[in-house]
């Protein structure tokens, strides 16, 4: 079947099988920011965002995106290079795999709410894992972006 | 990972159902994230995505849950949050992470009757009805008597709006599956004990809710209450924990939960 996605504001076509996941589609697509991690739902690393909501690609059949406006990182890269410098300056990353699934639901979450608590932001986010660095740098990193971006 | 060769969004559920008797290896899809897990090739997945039956509303006596709502419209929908001292909300916020939880729905879980599923025995113990499209309306309590399932379509969920609820488990890790769980109510002072993740399908505790319900609520009949549920309920071994471990934690599990909605 021919799939028509609207990803970071381009229209995409592309043949597909019906059951193929997002997370295939997107990175046959050329957007490789889109990872593949443990394939079960539980890591948060094939996150990209479906009409701003974070989704995981591994588990969203392709053809149930089709007309929605779908983001990766690849469509926000402005904002993942401020917060970036953000997460570099608490050491919050090292080998950098789950930024762009974690980068695109932080900025889902200061959509969803403008002034989240620690405990809040906490659970938004965990659903990404991270095995190199500490939760609580990225915590950081997170409340010192949100505040800069007010600004 | 399961396969299907056809995909048909279908805009009506009688379309759903006349395609779901079309072929025994034709499926309903919810949000597909543990259907994923298995091997089986499918013949034609229908999806009910495009029947907006995403909805939690409020009726004269119930509250409606659409069998395409998520487990994240639970956690975040004000009526839900409001429900049984917001026990929904509580029994669904500790699975995996806010991306999992909005994929996951409510029909499917509860089609599909999961043993290791938080909410199951939590909508068990809130004395709920599943609507089906051919079979009507029945207590979820005799929907999971029954030994396999139906080939039918699940449309919604109803809950009696009054009630007080208190949601227990107990995990590994935060976000894992629960080792064991229980859900206790108080709906027009009368108890009502679930346990789920036995980690076969959620059942009731008749023996526990009867002592409960026959006797003043003091420690004794409470502490008698758990005993006579670990005895009436059978619980099994797997990898997350031993019967025994998780007969004696429920104990615990459903004291805490009696003294909560007390």
């Amino acid at each position: 079947m021919i799939l028509t996605l609207n990803v970071n504001g381009r229209k995409r076509e592309i043949s597909i099988s019906p059951d193929e996941y997002l997370l295939d589609v997107l990175r046959k697509l050329g957007y490789l920011s889109v990872k593949r991690g443990c394939d079960t739902g539980s890591c948060g690393l094939c996150t990209v965002l479906v009409e701003e909501k974070p989704v995981l690609s591994c588990s969203t059949l392709a053809v149930r995106a089709q007309g929605k406006k779908i983001t990766t990182i690849e469509g926000c890269q402005e904002e993942a290079k401020r917060f970036a410098e953000f997460m570099a300056a608490e050491g919050a990353e090292q080998c950098g795999y789950c930024a762009p699934g974690f980068t695109l639901t932080v900025l889902a979450l200061m959509k969803e709410n403008e002034n989240p608590t620690d405990e809040e932001i906490l659970h938004y986010l965990n659903g990404n894992l991270c095995r190199c660095s500490g939760y609580i740098s990225q915590l950081r990193a997170i409340k010192n972006f949100m505040e800069a971006e007010k600004r | 990972m399961f396969s299907f060769k056809n995909y048909i969004a279908v805009t009506s559920l009688e379309e759903a159902y006349d395609e779901l008797l079309k072929n025994k290896k034709n499926i309903i899809l919810g949000g597909t994230s543990y259907l994923r897990m298995g091997n089986v090739a499918y013949n034609t997945a229908i999806d009910l995505s495009n029947l907006e039956l995403d909805y939690i509303k409020e009726g004269e006596t119930c509250i409606h849950i659409g069998a395409m709502a998520s487990f994240r419209d639970l956690e975040i929908n004000e009526i839900t949050q409001q429900l049984f001292d917001g026990v929904l909300d509580r029994c669904v916020r500790g699975i995996l992470g806010v991306q999992f939880r909005s994929n996951v729905r409510v029909g499917a879980t509860v089609f599909s009757k999961y043993g290791f599923s938080d909410l199951i025995p939590t909508l068990l113990a809130m004395d709920s009805t599943v609507v089906l499209y051919k079979g009507g309306e029945i207590s979820l309590e005799e929907y999971l008597k029954e030994e396999s399932l139906r080939r039918d379509i699940l449309v919604e969920i109803k809950i009696k709006k009054e009630g007080r609820g208190s949601f227990q488990s107990i995990r590994k890790s935060k976000t894992d599956y629960a080792i064991t769980n229980t859900c206790v109510t108080k709906i027009d002072d009368k108890i009502r004990v679930a346990i789920g993740v036995r980690p076969g399908k959620a059942v009731l505790s008749y023996r526990a809710m009867e002592i409960l319900n026959n006797n003043e609520r003091t420690e004794e009949i409470i502490d008698r209450a758990c005993e006579a549920m670990s005895e009436e309920i059978s619980f099994g071994s797997n990898m997350r924990g031993t019967a025994e471990y998780r007969r004696a934690v429920s104990k615990n599990l459903v004291k805490r939960a009696i003294q909560e909605v007390l």
